[in-house]
């Protein structure tokens, strides 16, 4: 779905990302993992055209992301990130409806399409009516979901959606989470710091390090055969109840 | 932007380049002491007796109404001959009438009493210093002169008389004409100039030097109108002749004395002297104070809000671009800072030539308001760009993630988050405004400014604080206003 080919980007004359050449598997989960400036934020904002590449291409659908065709992009690509994003002048219906609004949908079509989302979602039926500050953490990250999935997105992209939550409600979301993208068959790419969550979540794993793709590859083939002594360094450090075993 | 500046304020003020010659009220000048502001209400009563409607427009000094008279913005008010042939022509021609026919400008024949200037001192000051004459000025480097700044500025005044007395005195000061009567009896200052109508002369029982050199002019009353006056209201010219030769230097002064020592209003001393000499049957409205606040209430409101209005479509956009734009917002945030280190009465006064220019109004209201909007732009400006800078960078980017256009984001986004901040900044404006209009009073701008400066010229404390009041709990209800509609605003977090 999205294909980066030789793409680089650097800030202020230091190198951020790449060269880069990345494909995402359609309709399946990809995630990014890597340490803090590895420069997995920046590929996940190259997808939409938040940034622009300094070289090389990003496709999307086999459109080139450019400043002209982003907008496109960006309304057939959902975007989610850590504790929301939400406008805060906004009630949760508000900020979930306001690109339905802003297109003219008309009022039935949208409170159908928030029923069913919220369904999907499990927010609760109060939710909807209360402004961001007024819900939890992880009620906000359901509505940025809804948000994000308003206009039936053909991509997701999740940017540490869960990190600022506590454990047990990061669990729940997790498990919520992974369910919609299941049944919803849509091309995930989500940007995580934390292994078990990618272990959780990925049908593919790429892990980058200072800009270049260290290794990709299954969750089970990082644990069991690490392409280089980071990649080992890396899996380690993350303390967990599992250690996922090879598949047979 | 000037343009469109312009275009808002044509619309909300409601001016008309156009202006409806012959169907306008006749419009009285008046200088801003007592016994020109009689001298006007007299001309605008008689104005009305001829069956036309009249106002009054208090202007300030001589240049500004000589500027309105033959510029067409008023249609007659009261000189002195003294002052047309120094001050205004800065000549002494053979044929004076000849002379202001050039300027298209027609002067009646002297309505009887003389208003020279002379100088004026206390009696016991005079006499323990052997003063009685002007030239004896000479003697006393160390006197303390006060007078008013027309005086200090005018070739017959000041200027004038320094150099042809040979009179040493440097601690010379610009003061309010009644401030210079109060200093002079309280013994602040020595010498002061004096109109020899003025009722303080009797009231404090001051001496008049004698002027041994002959430097002062006469200065007879006379009407100075237009000429085309004459051809669109001849009525109201022949009702004007009626006073020639028929106020006393006596008549005057009484007058005079009325209005500054008994506080009586000045249309009612005009009237009661045209029932008495002309056997006029004019009739003055005495307003209720209920009725006067009202009207400065709503002539200060439309200086106010057009100039408000007008900022906020003005500078909110400004603001905007300022913070797309950041070499642009750092020239446009300059800019409207230096608009706010002018000081405010200068500004007031810069824009009497350039609404002159632009809508052909250079009194009242539109210089008034087009100083007011001017004002108000920085602190809307200045709010407007720190309320959009200060919205996280993580709410822009979602807000450009969804795939919402530009405008889509400023105005579904970004304005909303900065609405509080921008609304602060419109309050700020608020209140600086009706503050600064108050200084309208200087133009003719009327609103709460006029009872105020008229308070001051007579040193009647409550006619001042009829301004002063209702001007602070204007103020008070405006920030009061904003505080509720910021409170709503708020509630949405």
């Amino acid at each position: 779905m999205f294909q980066l080919a030789g793409v680089t980007k650097s800030y202020a004359g230091r190198s951020a990302l790449g060269p880069i050449t990345l494909d995402t598997l359609a309709g399946r989960t990809t995630v990014l993992i890597g340490p803090s400036g590895c420069g997995k934020s920046t590929l996940l904002r190259l997808l939409i055209g938040l940034i622009e590449p300094d070289a090389g291409t990003v496709t999307f659908d086999g459109t080139p992301v450019t400043p002209e065709t982003a907008r496109p992009v960006r309304r057939r690509t959902g975007y989610v990130i850590q504790d929301g994003g939400l406008f805060p002048h906004l009630t949760a219906r508000g900020n979930i409806t306001l690109m339905a609004r802003h297109l003219g949908w008309d009022r039935a079509r949208i409170a159908a399409r928030v029923a069913e989302l919220a369904a999907l979602t499990r927010l609760p039926a109060d939710g909807l009516d209360r402004y961001p500050h007024q819900l939890s953490g992880g009620q906000r990250q359901r509505v940025g979901l809804m948000r994000a999935l308003m206009l039936d997105p053909a991509a997701l992209l999740l940017d540490e959606p869960l990190g600022a939550l506590d454990p047990l409600v990061r669990a729940d979301l997790q498990a919520d989470l992974r369910d919609v993208f299941g049944a919803l068959g849509k091309t995930v790419v989500m940007v995580t710091h934390d292994l078990g969550e990618a272990a959780f979540f990925a049908a593919r794993i790429v892990l980058l390090r200072d800009g270049q793709v260290v290794q990709e590859g299954s969750p089970a083939d990082l644990w069991n055969r690490p392409a280089d002594p980071f990649v080992t360094r890396f899996v380690q450090a993350q303390r967990g109840p599992q250690i996922p075993q090879e598949a047979t | 932007m000037t343009r469109l500046a312009i275009a808002a304020l044509v619309l909300l003020t409601g001016c008309s380049p156009d202006r409806a010659g012959s169907a306008r009220p006749v419009a009285v000048g008046s200088k801003k002491f007592t016994e020109s502001v009689i001298l006007a209400e007299m001309a605008a009563q008689l104005a009305r007796q001829a069956g036309t409607d009249a106002n009054r427009e208090d202007l300030g000094g001589t240049p500004a109404l000589w500027l309105a008279l033959t510029q067409g913005d008023i249609d007659v008010y009261p000189e002195y001959t003294g002052t047309i042939t120094r001050q205004i022509l800065q000549a002494d021609p053979p044929d004076l009438a000849a002379a202001l026919a050039a300027h298209g400008v027609r002067m009646s024949r002297p309505l009887g009493f003389r208003n020279n200037y002379a100088l004026g001192m206390r009696k016991d000051v005079a006499a323990a210093k052997g003063i009685r004459y002007v030239s004896d000025l000479r003697a006393h480097p160390d006197l303390r002169l006060g007078f008013i700044h027309e005086f200090l500025d005018r070739p017959d005044g000041w200027p004038g008389l320094k150099p042809h007395y040979g009179l040493p005195q440097t601690n010379v000061r610009g003061m309010n004409h009644t401030l210079a009567y109060r200093a002079l009896v309280e013994k602040a200052i020595d010498v002061t100039e004096v109109y020899t109508t003025d009722g303080e002369i009797a009231q404090y029982d001051l001496l008049v030097l004698e002027d041994d050199r002959h430097f002062f002019p006469a200065y007879e009353a006379v009407w100075l109108y237009r000429a085309d006056l004459e051809d669109r209201r001849p009525g109201v010219v022949a009702q004007l002749r009626r006073l020639e030769g028929r106020i006393t230097e006596t008549d005057m002064q009484r007058m005079n004395a009325r209005v500054q020592e008994e506080k009586a209003n000045e249309g009612q001393v005009a009237a009661e002297f045209l029932t008495r000499t002309l056997g006029a049957e004019v009739s003055v409205a005495d307003e209720s104070l209920a009725a006067r606040l009202i009207k400065t209430t709503g002539e200060h409101l439309a200086l106010v809000v057009p100039s408000l209005l007008a900022a906020v479509l003005v500078a909110v956009p400004l603001g905007v671009l300022a913070a797309r734009r950041p070499a642009l917002g750092r020239g446009v945030l300059g800019a409207t800072g230096v608009l706010q280190t002018i000081p405010s009465l200068a500004l007031l006064l810069f824009m009497i030539p350039v609404m002159k220019f632009l809508l052909d109004e250079g009194t009242g209201a539109p210089p008034a308001v087009a100083a007011l909007f001017l004002y108000s732009l920085l602190p809307i400006v200045r709010n407007t760009y720190t309320g959009l800078k200060g919205i996280p960078h993580s709410l822009q980017e979602s807000a450009e993630a969804l795939g919402l256009t530009p405008w889509a984001i400023l105005w579904r986004v970004e304005l909303p988050l900065a609405a509080p901040t921008i609304l602060a900044g419109v309050k700020t404006a608020a209140v600086i405004n009706v503050g600064t209009a108050t200084l309208g009073g200087f133009i003719g701008a009327g609103g709460y400014g006029r009872p105020i400066l008229r308070g001051i010229d007579k040193f009647d404390i409550p006619l001042m604080l009829e301004g002063a009041i209702p001007a602070a709990l204007m103020a008070l209800a405006v920030e009061g206003l904003f505080e509720l509609a910021e409170r709503a605003v708020a509630r949405r977090p």
